[in-house]
């Protein structure tokens, strides 16, 4: 049975307040740079209030609302992924002992002072130890949570520094109502409305209702959101707000940007190896990387090793990496993909086929960013469409993709 | 893993390799990017013997060096002939900047007439002698590493020194400046604001400075190495840039790179000039 409650927007306010005091870092979508980003919040009003937003391929624009909504807008710039998985991450620091005749190394917690993560401005002044209260994750997003949660905590070896960040974190799942021009969950069955068992657990989620007034219908995912809930004297949710609930993920549903087919898309991709599609697509892939950079669920690394001037000490990090560059497939002797077209192939073919074979599931899981954030406007579900044999599947885009290079 | 015990003081100074820093024709930023170094700047003469740098000190100790640093392009017949004693003198040759290593914002001159601007720029020309090219160092010398950068970086800078001290090979990705600027968490300024952008098909190494106080990247790092400038150009044309906008921004700090002096040239109107490059 779903226990499901409701809070204002005081109510949203004195959530962040029992949060804040109880430890937790909250983090949650704000407006900076011109997009809604993560950063860390206190307030309502450090959410974007009245701000929706436009997206398609190779476009991003906030758009004003006409009305005070607080999460009206869809997939922001970053998903969660840096939040748990920090863009530049230090294993470990070590250095000479006294005398130089050893070498003594320090464990990444008491080295790890300024962790990237592209979540916010990280104090010079030392690690923050704080647990992460994460608000405003969308349906598409805790799926690519879920799927993280798999690669790197459930199987062979656990990703300790992922598992602890994971382990403390409180989630603030919210459903949208307005999705964005790339958004395409409903194809890959991972939203508009997070649901407990589909992606990783949330210990609440809200459906925001903007009429008669400005009100969340809050669903109690775990032991301990509910005890929130009661703190903050929450009451229950009415039937009639469970109805407007359903009826904003209804609607939102109906709206999806793009779709994709995922029939038989496995063996589509396997059986596409050598289709012309792919030529075409490198002639306007401009192997940036941007794609893998915001995709939720990408996650290759790369492991740097940094000596300083004296060579007294050396450090062990773990950054971000992209199968779009040349280096991701260097082994002795060269580059295993070279080109454009092997590379966009490998990554398409693995988040939409064998990722299947690899880990059970879909690696896209809908959120339309590597559509959004790609420069050159590149769009998966158009690229498989086109796979297919289907021209066009999609809403037709203002900005229209550049044509391939005749050379 | 043995780590062998550290000899003392006087041996480490008698093992110090010595460096040299060389200028051609640059405007002096690279060799201030070491200098800016501060902190680092005396950990770096605990390190090595600063041998040859005369930006920074007359004294001179006699060659050959371990190490050269190399700074600007060659764009006189005096240049041609000190590049090969550099050479010859030094043990690992290291090009900094776009000067060395792309011939710099000076190889504007490589698409047009020398002759003709120096006599109109000049009152005696005949004093006058330079070259109808500015060319990478690469182009006369063989060159053991390439620093790219207007002005390079100063932690890639000492991470090219350490390796070269430490005998191992430089961390320095040759993939995009988008790579870097996500990985700082910025918004993109193309798709976020429509502004211009060659990050993508820029060289890593500034930490995306440019995009990080939202402005377009300027691909002062020269080509990353895959790039793709065809598609590149066709956005900044559809971003609103001009054919002759387009021109110039791949004809700045690094005009005279393959990739970037191709795609400038596909959008001249006109007839095609004759600015090939040292290969051709
Ligand atoms: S592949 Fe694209 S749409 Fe799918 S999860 Fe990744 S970024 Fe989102
Ligand atoms: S893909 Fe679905 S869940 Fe994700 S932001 Fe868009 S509408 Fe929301
Ligand atoms: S698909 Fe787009 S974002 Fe991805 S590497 Fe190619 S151009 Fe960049
Ligand atoms: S701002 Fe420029 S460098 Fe940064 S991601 Fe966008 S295109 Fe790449």
């Amino acid at each position: 049975m779903v226990e499901t409650r409701l809070i204002d927007v005081t109510g949203l306010q004195s959530l962040l307040d029992a949060l804040v005091a109880r430890g937790y870092r909250v983090l949650g979508p704000t407006v900076r740079g011109g997009a809604v980003v993560n950063a860390e919040i206190t307030e309502v009003a450090d959410l974007p209030r009245g701000w929706g937003d436009d997206q398609e391929p190779g476009r991003y624009r906030l758009r004003p609302r006409d009305d005070e909504a607080l999460f009206g807008f869809a997939a922001g710039a970053q998903s969660a992924k840096p939040v748990f998985f920090p863009t530049d991450e230090l294993l470990w620091r070590g250095r000479r002992t006294a005398g130089g005749s050893g070498f003594e190394a320090q464990s990444a917690e008491s080295a790890q002072a300024a962790q990237g993560g592209g979540v916010e401005e990280h104090g010079e002044d030392g690690p923050d130890t704080r647990p992460t209260a994460l608000l405003g994750v969308r349906s598409c997003d805790l799926s690519a949570v879920g799927i993280h949660d798999t690669v790197l905590t459930g199987r062979g070896f656990t990703d300790a520094h992922y598992a602890q960040r994971r382990e403390g974190a409180f989630v603030i799942a919210v459903a949208c109502s307005d999705p964005g021009g790339t958004c395409f969950c409903v194809s890959m069955g991972t939203g508009p409305r997070p649901e407990q068992g589909r992606g990783a657990p949330f210990d609440l989620s809200l459906t925001e209702l903007l009429a008669p007034e400005h009100r969340f219908v809050v669903e109690v995912g775990s032991e301990r959101g509910g005890a929130l809930l009661d703190e903050i004297g929450a009451t229950a949710a009415a039937r009639g707000d469970l109805a407007a609930a359903d009826a904003v993920t209804e609607q939102a549903a109906q709206r999806m940007g793009r779709r994709l087919d995922t029939d038989g898309i496995r063996d589509l991709l396997y059986a596409s190896i050598d289709s012309p599609r792919w030529d075409d697509v490198a002639s306007r892939c401009l192997a940036c990387t941007n794609c893998t950079m915001v995709c939720p669920t990408c996650f290759c690394t790369t492991v740097e090793d940094v000596s300083d001037l004296s060579g007294e000490s050396a450090e062990r990090h773990r950054v971000w990496d992209s199968c779009f560059t040349a280096d991701f497939s260097y082994i002795h002797g060269g580059t295993v993909r070279e080109s454009t077209r092997s590379r966009y192939r490998q990554w398409m073919t693995h988040k939409l086929a064998s990722w299947h074979d690899q880990f059970g599931s879909s690696g896209c899981v809908g959120c339309g960013r590597c559509v959004t954030w790609c420069p050159a406007g590149i769009d998966i579900t158009e690229e498989a469409a086109a796979l297919r044999g289907v021209p066009g599947s999609n809403l037709p885009t203002p900005t229209s993709p550049p044509t391939p290079a005749s050379e | 893993m043995t780590v062998t015990d550290r000899p003392g003081a006087a041996a480490t100074a008698r093992a110090r390799p010595t460096l040299a820093v060389w200028k051609f024709a640059s405007c002096d930023g690279c060799q201030l990017t070491l200098l800016n170094c501060e902190d680092e700047l005396l950990r770096l003469a605990g390190a090595v013997e600063i041998a040859y740098f005369p930006e920074a000190t007359r004294a001179v100790v006699e060659g050959p060096y371990d190490v050269s640093l190399v700074e600007g392009s060659i764009t006189t017949p005096e240049e041609l002939e000190r590049i090969q004693h550099v050479r010859a003198v030094s043990g690992r040759l290291i090009t900094i900047g776009a000067c060395a290593t792309a011939g710099g914002i000076q190889a504007l001159r490589n698409f047009g007439d020398v002759a003709e601007f120096r006599s109109i720029v000049y009152a005696h020309p005949e004093y006058l002698s330079t070259l109808s090219r500015s060319t990478p160092i690469s182009a006369h010398v063989s060159v053991d590493f390439e620093l790219r950068g207007c002005p390079v970086n100063k932690h890639q800078l000492l991470e090219v020194l350490a390796a070269s001290i430490q005998d191992r090979k430089p961390r320095i990705p040759s993939h995009s400046v988008c790579v870097e600027c996500k990985r700082r968490g910025n918004v993109c300024v193309t798709v976020a604001h429509g502004t211009p952008c060659l990050g993508p098909v820029t060289q890593a190494g500034c930490g995306a400075l440019c995009p990080s106080f939202d402005r377009g990247c300027y691909g002062c790092f020269g080509p990353q190495d895959t790039p793709n400038t065809a598609s590149i150009a066709h956005q900044l044309s559809e971003l609103g840039m001009s054919e002759p906008e387009v021109v110039r921004i791949f004809r700045t700090f690094n005009a005279a790179s393959e990739p970037f002096r191709r795609e400038s040239e596909r959008h001249e109107t006109g007839p095609a000039p004759s600015a090939e490059g040292e290969d051709a």
